[in-house]
């Protein structure tokens, strides 16, 4: 039999209604490959029993003509979304052990429509880092390695996990999310395509919260129309999430028609930093010519607040984390260090259960918030985000779309930036003003550096303008032609 | 509000007081502020806990609009402005009965700010008492230390249930103006349907924040509005009677008077009151209060809502203490404070106009707080478990008032019907009993005849003092078994006695 792990979500799920295979054949050799994977680091807990009752299921839906959209697809979960009866612990100690009795509106969303789940997948902390390493199970590894180089690398993050399985055809698709920009660096970083639908779009309820009013889930997948898809699942208005937005939700598959013709794509010049490199440089611009060629007009625009995107964001996002992050005391669920006193329970519980960025983040957010301290950071973090997304807006009234690198630089080696926490935050530079704006942003594969490594690019559009985000995605991702693989040097 | 009230006397000259009240009303509601599960009292402990209410991870609040309704209803009934934008806060604090680490409250925008209340102090004083804000927010569990000796026990069910904070002004000038101000709260409240304020289940709580300073600085403070012209306050939390909230102003302006005359200095600290003593303590001072940390939820949008969605709620609002009490003293005659009397409980209020519509008033209320209050506080009844109905009372007082009978038997008739003749109609006890008034003449000069020539030393005797017919009234009345109208006797006495 063919390998069916190569297929996309389009072709698998066309198949199987096809009767060509059957979802049990599309699980067992998915699931094999993920067993035989466990060097990447992707699955942190495989979901076998359910899964094959699910397999069962599909596959009896199917012989019955009664399939739905996502009728046996073999997904794996990033383990930030609750899953009802499978551990899910947010790739952090203090939450070990704990299976959720309830099931996340979003996974639910993929259940309803037939989607298997095989597993959890890694990722950092609470979502908190951009290369995996701050994950208590140690870090997903990238498939990609730079040409005859064996150094680990990592796949980004924090959605590391998600992107490492989709690039090692570990899963057919995979859900992830995204507060400042952690759908779409791991993406880039690994070949995939990554989509962080608009703030609003897809319900936050059931997922375990980082920063609220950032988090947005999205899916990473093998190429743009199966983000599409999943996107048509996942996403809907969700009464239990006050920030969702009740808006019908469009075929968005149908949306990868239509090309850009006509299209206005503006290139952000604030975009272009000091000491970025050619190849980054030169693929921007070459992208940029691509669509022009199929009929897009480039346009420069200037967003002069860019600068300010990324310092407002490592105000707000620890601020609201350092509050959303004080349910995990040691009281209710979790793990628990014992002591008679209970701000001593608290401190050990907390001091043991966290990992060393989380804490960090939670330093910087407990101060910004503190009463003298409050109005010069947080209060003017929260301004200036405000005007970021009136200029992001204004930008919205010249062109369709944004075209930016997806992130400053292909995948590094692990322990390379994880010493410098600046650094380190660099890599969300490209994606962090889309969160704060509360816009849709995509990454696809742009192509290959010097060292072999894949290159990101991003499409950022208006609130809800997945549609046409989707549309010059797709014709972007067909004038690129991007068909490289990771040699398979981890089985 | 300048003149200087309610001085009092220290060692060293004299001292005011200064009263604000920060009460907590629990919202009467079915459901949480921003859960489904039920907000009733006296489940099972961790009966009524969602996943909300336990902050597992991921859950996320959703306002309850019943409960943002009931909170702009008691905005209304505080003549308070209502406020179309608001937000909620997160105050971040840990504690095990503090689920989220945080509680949902209302900090810069409260769904209602400034307003004004009458309070009734009694039949000649009533003040206004300002109003800062009312707020919504979450309330706690309950931690339970008792039950194991190292262990303590967590119970949820009040996790998440919905309170009104309602901030007074710092206008309240002794105990007596702060307990009555919490009862007119109360009052409110319950009218409103927007709490209970059943206090001994802690429906309702007031912090009482008291301070002193010298006679004539208050008016100083209200000139200028500059704080320091008061004295450094306490707050003294979870007071849960009016009568504990009169002890605890008395125990602290009194403490603080004498701590300052020691050449003491007041703390700014949270104090405690201990019911058995009538004493406060310190609780927690200012160096250990928390740096709450507050910060818009971002899982909330902020709370909007149209004027006419305001206009809707105020339309459906019951009449309020204050109007009734107004229209009492207009329809009714009565004066404004045995209308307040009447209106403080909105059931004896509703008794009393069972009795007094269509009738005389004043004889009604006479009735209603002297005789049928009495005979409840005497037997430990609710007015709604009165044995003697508004209509019953109602045709009692239609017998005095077309003199079938006179208040003396009317007394008699109301005993009767707490007794042997329960449920019955007055007119048919009266019927049935023959206490029907006489008001036959011949039958009155008779029997005054006959009083007449039977005491000529009395009859003597009432031409020098006029004031002694009153004994031959009495003595006519009883000829009579009390029948007699008592109108009709004197002017037969006076006329055949000649006494003018």
């Amino acid at each position: 039999m063919a390998d069916l792990t190569t297929k996309t979500i389009a072709q698998l799920r066309d198949g199987m209604r096809a009767k060509e295979f059957s979802a049990a054949e599309v699980f067992d050799q998915y699931f094999t490959r993920a067993e035989n994977s466990r060097a990447l680091n992707a699955f942190v807990r495989f979901n076998v029993e359910l899964a094959w009752d699910q397999v069962k299921a599909s596959d009896e839906r199917i012989a019955k003509g009664e399939a739905r959209p996502l009728e046996g697809i073999p997904m794996g979960i990033k383990d930030l979304f609750c899953t009802e009866g499978l551990e899910t612990n947010a790739a952090s100690r203090i939450l070990y052990g704990f299976r959720p009795p309830y099931e996340s509106t979003v996974s639910q969303n993929l259940l309803d429509d037939g989607a298997v789940f095989m597993g959890k997948l890694n990722l950092d902390e609470f979502a908190m880092g951009s290369s995996n390493e701050t994950s208590a199970h140690g870090p997903a590894i990238n498939p990609w390695r730079r040409e005859g180089e064996e150094t680990k690398l990592t796949p980004g993050g924090s959605s590391g996990g998600s992107a490492a399985a989709v690039a090692a055809r570990l899963c057919a698709g995979a859900t992830a999310t995204d507060t400042g920009g952690s759908i779409r660096q791991p993406a880039a970083l690994t070949a995939t395509v990554g989509l962080k639908p608009t703030y609003g779009r897809c319900s936050r309820w059931g997922i375990v919260a980082f920063a609220s009013s950032l988090d947005q889930a999205g899916p990473i997948a093998k190429d743009v129309r199966d983000s599409a898809i999943l996107l048509n699942s996942m996403a809907g208005y969700d009464p239990k999430d006050s920030t969702s937005i009740d808006r019908p939700v469009p075929d968005y598959e149908q949306a990868i028609a239509g090309g850009v013709k006509g299209m206005k794509i503006g290139i952000p010049k604030e975009y272009r930093l000091d000491g970025m490199s050619q190849e980054i440089s030169d693929l921007w611009t070459k992208s940029a010519k691509l669509l022009e060629e199929q009929g897009a007009e480039i346009v420069e625009v200037s967003l002069p607040l860019t600068k300010y995107a990324l310092p407002v964001y490592y105000i707000v996002a620890p601020a609201e984390a350092s509050s959303n992050l004080a349910r995990y005391d040691g009281v209710k669920y979790g793990v628990r260090v014992e002591d008679d006193n209970i701000h001593e329970m608290y401190k050990k519980t907390r001091g043991e259960g966290f990992g060393a960025e989380v804490k960090r983040r939670l330093m910087i957010g407990t101060y910004v918030l503190s009463a003298g301290y409050y109005d010069a950071y947080y209060l003017r973090a929260q301004r200036v985000r405000k005007k970021i997304a009136m200029e992001m807006a204004a930008a919205f009234e010249q062109v369709d779309l944004l075209l930016t690198p997806s992130s400053p630089s292909a995948a590094f080696g692990l322990g390379e930036k994880s010493a410098d926490p600046i650094e380190m935050y660099l890599n969300d530079v490209f994606t962090v003003t889309a969160n704060l704006a509360g816009v849709p942003g995509i990454s696809i594969p742009g192509g290959l550096d010097a060292q072999g490594l894949p290159l990101g690019l991003q499409l950022i559009a208006p609130a809800f303008g997945e549609e046409t985000m989707i549309r010059g995605a797709a014709a972007l991702e067909e004038a690129i032609g991007f068909n490289a693989q990771p040699t398979e040097w981890w089985r | 509000m300048t003149e200087q009230r309610n001085l009092l006397r220290g060692e060293t000259g004299d001292w005011e007081v200064v009263i604000g009240l920060e009460v907590h009303a629990q919202v009467t509601s079915n459901t949480k502020l921003f859960s489904g599960s039920s907000a009733a009292y006296g489940a099972g402990p961790n009966e009524n806990v969602s996943l909300v209410d336990a902050a597992m991870p991921g859950m996320l609040p959703v306002i309850n609009q019943f409960c943002v309704e009931q909170a702009i209803k008691t905005g209304l009934g505080l003549n308070a402005k209502i406020h179309l934008w608001s937000r909620f806060d997160r105050k971040n604090y840990f504690y095990p009965d503090l689920p989220q680490g945080y509680q949902i409250s209302q900090y810069k925008d409260p769904i209602v700010g400034e307003g004004e209340i009458e309070v009734e102090l009694d039949a000649e004083r009533t003040i206004k008492v300002g109003i800062e804000r009312l707020h919504l927010e979450q309330d706690a569990g309950k931690s339970i230390h008792d039950l194991a000796p190292k262990e303590s026990y967590v119970d949820l069910n009040r996790s998440g249930v919905a309170l009104m904070e309602i901030v007074s002004k710092p206008e309240m000038r002794s105990a007596e103006e702060a307990s009555a101000y919490f009862g007119k709260l109360r009052t409110i409240v319950r009218y409103l349907g927007t709490c209970d304020g059943n206090m001994d289940q802690g429906s309702m709580r007031a912090d009482v924040n008291v301070s002193v300073c010298r006679a004539g600085n208050y008016a100083k403070f209200v000139e200028t509005g500059d704080f320091s012209h008061l004295g450094t306050r306490t707050e003294t939390k979870n007071v849960n009677s009016i009568r504990f909230v009169r002890q605890v102003v008395d125990y602290e302006a009194r403490r603080q008077i004498q701590v300052l005359e020691a050449g003491g200095t007041i703390d700014q600290e949270t104090r405690l009151f201990d019911v058995k003593t009538g004493e406060t303590r310190t609780m927690r001072s200012k160096e250990d209060a928390h740096d709450y940390r507050y910060f818009p939820d971002p899982d909330l949008l902020p709370l909007e809502f149209s004027q006419e969605f305001v206009d809707r709620i105020a339309a459906s609002l019951p009449e309020l203490p204050d109007a009734k009490k107004h229209r009492f003293v207009e329809e009714y005659g009565l004066s404004s404070y045995d209308a307040a009397v009447l209106v403080a409980d909105k059931d004896k209020a509703t008794y009393f106009e069972g009795v007094a519509s269509g009738r005389d008033g004043k004889l009604a209320s006479s009735w209603v707080t002297t005789e049928l209050f009495g005979m409840l506080n005497k037997e430990g009844l609710e007015i709604t478990e009165s044995p003697i109905s508004a209509e019953q009372l109602g045709g009692l007082i239609d017998l005095i008032s077309d003199e079938t009978i006179s208040g003396k038997i009317a007394k008699q008739v109301f005993e009767l019907m707490l007794d042997e003749d329960k449920g019955k109609a007055p007119k048919d006890i009266v019927e049935a009993r023959g206490l029907k008034q006489v008001t036959d003449t011949g039958a009155l000069e008779a029997a005054a005849d006959k009083i007449i020539a039977a005491n000529p030393e009395q009859v003597a005797k009432v031409k020098d003092k006029p004031k002694a017919l009153g004994w031959f009234v009495g003595q006519v009345m009883k000829e009579t078994g009390g029948k007699a109208n008592p109108q009709a006797v004197n002017a037969i006495l006076k006329k055949k006695l000649g006494v003018e």
